[in-house]
């Protein structure tokens, strides 16, 4: 009988890793004119975020306001405006915060540099901490201590 | 080397003083894009008279733009406000935001008309343009026209006298006060 729930939770936990990735995002349907359209539209919506629920993008809101936004890139993705163009649109009306990945200017500034530079100083941290420890004499063996190791592990084990 | 030891201690402080800013940081409080610029045009029916206006109807200035719903209840909670405001000789125009016009005639006659005139938004376009996200949303409108302030959420006096008063100069605080008793 254990062997046959472990089948159906195990089932249900697959099941649901399934699907996990499908459920977030909002069931909508346009009709594109062009998969290439499709495709851009999904990578914008994905981009933009929502002015109102401010950790999703427009793709995974059901927030009146993220509708309204899809359906103006929609719209404008058939009108045939660029990329920039409609970013430009959304960054007018919204400011870069509707941006995933802003531009840099003052207030972002930190933001993009941050990465870089932890990376410099974690790996300066690092080098110096290895450094230190191999200049370091403070650990080195006596040479009494050398040979109670080397009488140590040459001694048979019980 | 003895300093060294503090180094967590040091990255702990760090971590909670911003940590500890951040509680009092209102992440609905977004740069507006438009500030500085000018009402963007539009081409909409206003709510009572029904003939289409442009943004040239919003002629009295400072003024307030309110951006309102039926379906929004803090709209109801500030509408008191925006009367007494009224009251007190600020012009008020009314951005009626994604709404059923039938339902945004109803609640004025029967909560009282605060406003100039309506402008009729129901697909939000005007919105979009002005950058709204919600209701109720407040703008001023400067002497030239141009956007000067938003205020995002329930107007009330302590917002009012905080934020929008030296664009109206008119409305005395403890008359405000004394005046929304009396609405309400």
């Amino acid at each position: 009988m254990s062997a046959w729930v472990r089948a159906l939770v195990s089932a249900a936990i697959c099941c649901q890793l399934w699907l996990a990735p499908i459920v977030l995002a909002v069931v909508e349907t346009y009709e594109f004119s062009s998969p290439e359209l499709e495709l851009r539209y999904h990578q914008l919506s994905q981009e933009l975020r929502c002015p109102k629920c401010q950790n999703q993008n427009i793709a995974d809101s059901n927030a009146p306001i993220a509708r309204d936004l899809r359906v103006v890139l929609y719209e404008q993705l058939e009108q045939g405006a660029t990329d920039e163009e409609i970013l430009a649109f959304m960054v007018a009306r919204y400011g870069e915060f509707v941006r995933y990945r802003p531009g840099v200017d003052r207030n972002t500034l930190l933001l993009w540099a941050a990465p870089g530079v932890l990376l410099i100083l974690g790996a300066a941290g690092l080098l110096s901490h290895f450094r230190q420890r191999r200049d370091s004499t403070a650990n080195a063996l006596t040479e009494a201590e050398q040979a109670e190791i080397d009488r140590l592990l040459r001694e048979p084990r019980a | 080397m003895q300093a060294k030891k503090f180094i967590p201690l040091v990255a702990f402080a760090v971590l909670a003083g911003l940590l500890f800013r951040g509680l009092s940081i209102d992440p609905t409080d977004l740069p507006a894009a438009r500030l500085g610029q000018p009402f963007p045009d539009f081409d909409q029916p206003e709510l009572k008279s029904g003939r289409q206006i442009s943004v040239s109807a919003l002629a009295e200035r400072p003024a307030l733009v309110n951006v309102w719903a039926t379906w929004c209840y803090s709209c109801r909670v500030e509408h008191p406000y925006l009367l007494a405001l009224a009251e007190q000789g600020v012009p008020i125009y009314g951005l009626n935001y994604k709404d059923e016009p039938v339902k945004a005639r109803e609640w004025l006659s029967q909560l009282g008309d605060p406003y100039q005139l309506n402008v009729v938004d129901v697909e939000g376009s005007v919105g979009l343009d002005l950058g709204v996200y919600g209701a109720p949303e407040t703008y001023v409108l400067d002497a030239t026209g141009r956007i000067a302030h938003r205020h995002v959420g329930v107007l009330d006096e302590a917002v009012f006298q905080r934020d929008f008063s030296r664009w109206f100069p008119m409305v005395a605080a403890a008359v405000v006060a004394a005046d929304l008793k009396g609405v309400q």
